[in-house]
């Protein structure tokens, strides 16, 4: 079964592999400071991402999962301009491509957004706010999304997972904000927390 | 021998799990002159990750790959099969390092407190699913399922993990890493009815809105719930915020709608069957006279005062017996503390802290369920450990932590270690038990075969595979 799955699955092989990233240009990978786990698509045992790449597949809707899109081409009508605004405030404005996946480019430019799931929508480690100008461009949350949003801290009304956030042109000049984490989350009133 | 920089930082963090490795991370990531190295009781890293997590929620794993990122970096450590407390004392790290970080989590259970509790058949479900994930504390649990009613106290995800585990078709189960023992048993079971039951109402559960709809969305199993119980639910939902909301109406729509025609053959179909039951708390549980064992529940019935969050259960007088074979009692874990020295809440089962600054501790850290109460998902305990790790290096930027003080680090605790017959287990052990898992694993169509790991004599006989 499992050689099945293997060879039904090898178009997928041929996808994942000719869209793995890049790593030799990014600063964090540079500076061996890279925790990101998109370096480690490639090590990953191959049944476990090829299974949940096959389960997310049926019910695909534009979900992206653990895939580094990237268009190689240098042209300009590909740019999409963003802005991070990262926990302390700072904008790091961010030169990407359409196809960029909006937490993976973060984490390729040194920006402190986790994705613990690796884009699976099983957490919510990679919760951004949208600004409002942009935040109706995106296509609407699929249910999955919104189910693991409700577990994120300080959620919002322009929250959306980044991992989830695949620019298009029309995100031109989008703003993503990570939110800040204070030191006082815990102190904040009670907040269950469910595991 | 390393050359040692003379100005290095030497931390030690004691746990692997999620909290052991953000905190690791973020330290490694902060500051170029610190080491951390990483203790863990087992042979094998990763804690909860790989022992709590339910088999059939594979992409919650998937953090693995970032903490297997941490380990590989040259400045940092893990070091397994070091039990913290009786193979090295928390006082010989703290002459070894800087830093102690303690991130060992919670491995105790909180007691229901009822007479029969110690019967056969009841199981706290920390080990029920330590059972179901090859911890080798619980690899000899052997549960009884021979009875077709199991009732599960608690209604957190740990419960709905444990109910899903009970009621899913071995067709699911098998494709997992759920333990091989564990699917032989499941393979096995009578068990066709799980009760998950809660002491206040639909509007208090502590589970989440993506377990839920799992078990709405199970196969071969119905739900079948108590109307009443949702009695001025539907009309609270519009106070309610987003994710109580949403995991309400769920709740409200599984209980109370007839389901379209499609839906309803299915689940006249389903030969198994689970439902939350409300305003109900263990009072006894009831033995089998002939045999001693567990036939039954007796719980009591209770109603609300006050309401959301902060609503209480109270008694009413009623009980209520339910009969059954099996009881899991998912109620919570408690933190233990592995020193008495530790300035230690027993009623919160934390160490007492400050921002992951021990109390009355001097470069003594915590971080992860150990600082905060064992509730969280792995987003939790990455802020909570991302908090402890700026403590950290705020009290080194301001000389808080003196570093001119050079630290032996690992090289004494290994000394310390040999003298005691103790043998580390490094993380490229790890990745050949990991390598075969994944081998044995893809041999029977999962994603690994866990190996029954044990002790420092288990660990030698695998290393001789």
């Amino acid at each position: 079964m499992a050689a099945a799955a293997v060879r039904s699955s090898m178009g997928l092989t041929l996808r994942l592999s000719r869209a793995l990233p890049d790593c030799s240009n990014c600063p964090f990978h540079r500076s061996n400071g890279c925790v990101s786990g998109v370096s480690n698509l490639q090590r990953r045992g191959s049944f476990d991402s090829f299974r949940t790449i096959n389960r997310h597949l049926q019910t695909s809707k534009g979900l992206y999962h653990g895939e580094e899109g990237r268009s190689n081409a240098e042209d300009p009508d590909d740019v999409v301009n963003v802005v991070y605004v990262d926990r302390s405030g700072q904008r790091i404005p961010v030169k990407a491509k359409v196809g960029d996946n909006v937490m993976y480019l973060a984490q390729r430019h040194g920006i402190e957004l986790e994705g613990s799931c690796e884009a699976s929508l099983a957490c919510s480690t990679c919760h951004v706010y949208v600004n409002s100008s942009h935040f109706d461009k995106l296509a609407e949350p699929d249910e999955r999304e919104d189910d693991m949003l409700d577990m994120a801290p300080m959620l919002q009304e322009n929250s959306r997972l980044g991992c989830q956030i695949i620019l298009k042109p029309e995100l031109e000049g989008i703003e993503l904000t990570l939110p800040k984490v204070t030191r006082n989350f815990y102190v904040d009133g009670h907040v269950p927390k469910p595991h | 021998m390393t050359s040692q920089k003379k100005n290095t930082f030497k931390v030690c963090i004691v746990g692997s799990g999620p909290a052991g490795f953000y905190t690791a991370q973020q330290l490694i990531k902060a500051r170029q002159d610190v080491e951390v190295d990483i203790y863990e009781r087992l042979p094998v890293p990763f804690g909860l990750v790989r022992f709590g997590v339910a088999p059939d929620h594979p992409e919650v794993k998937n953090v693995i790959n970032t903490f297997t990122q941490t380990a590989r970096q040259s400045r940092c450590s893990f070091y397994g099969n070091v039990d913290v407390g009786t193979d090295v004392s928390v006082e010989e790290l703290r002459q070894a390092y800087h830093a102690v970080v303690l991130s060992y989590g919670a491995e105790g259970n909180r007691t229901m407190g009822v007479p029969g509790e110690d019967l056969a058949g009841v199981h706290a479900a920390k080990d029920f699913v330590g059972w179901y994930n090859g911890l080798p504390s619980c690899r000899q649990l052997r549960p009884d399922l021979s009875s077709e009613t199991a009732v599960i106290l608690g209604q957190g995800n740990v419960a709905l993990d444990v109910a899903r585990v009970l009621l899913s078709p071995l067709d699911i189960l098998k494709m997992t890493d759920i333990t091989q023992p564990a699917l032989e048993a499941l393979a096995e079971s009578q068990v066709r009815r799980v009760l998950i039951v809660g002491r206040r109402g639909p509007v208090q559960v502590a589970c989440t809105v993506k377990e839920v709809r799992e078990m709405v969305n199970l196969p071969n199993a119905r739900p079948e719930m108590v109307g009443a119980d949702f009695e001025g639910v539907a009309e609270a939902l519009k106070d309610l915020p987003r994710p109580r909301k949403r995991l309400t109406e769920l709740m409200l729509k599984t209980a109370l709608e007839v389901p379209g025609e499609k839906e309803q053959q299915r689940r006249s179909e389903a030969s198994h069957a689970w439902g939350f039951r409300f305003f109900r708390s263990p009072v006894e549980i009831l033995a089998d006279p002939e045999r001693s064992r567990t036939a039954g529940i007796r719980l009591a019935v209770n109603r609300l005062e006050g309401s959301g969050e902060g609503a209480r259960a109270v008694l009413t007088g009623e009980v209520e017996d339910v009969t059954c074979g099996l009881v899991i009692s998912s109620i919570g874990y408690k933190s233990l503390p592995i020193d008495p020295s530790l300035p230690f809440d027993s009623r919160k089962a934390i160490v007492l802290n400050n921002m992951g600054r021990v109390q009355r501790a001097a470069g003594l850290y915590c971080s992860g369920w150990l600082k905060t109460g064992p509730t969280g998902v792995i987003a939790t305990t990455m802020n909570n450990s991302f908090d402890t790790a700026r403590s950290l290096v705020e009290d080194m930027d301001l000389g808080t932590l003196d570093v001119s003080v050079v630290k032996p680090g690992s090289q004494s605790v290994a000394a310390l270690l040999e003298k005691r017959g103790v043998k580390p287990v490094t993380f490229s052990d790890w990745e050949k038990i990991d390598r075969v898992e994944l081998s044995r694993g893809e041999a029977v169509g999962k994603p690994r075969e866990k190996l029954s790991v044990t002790d420092h004599n288990g660990h030698r006989q695998e290393m001789a595979l």
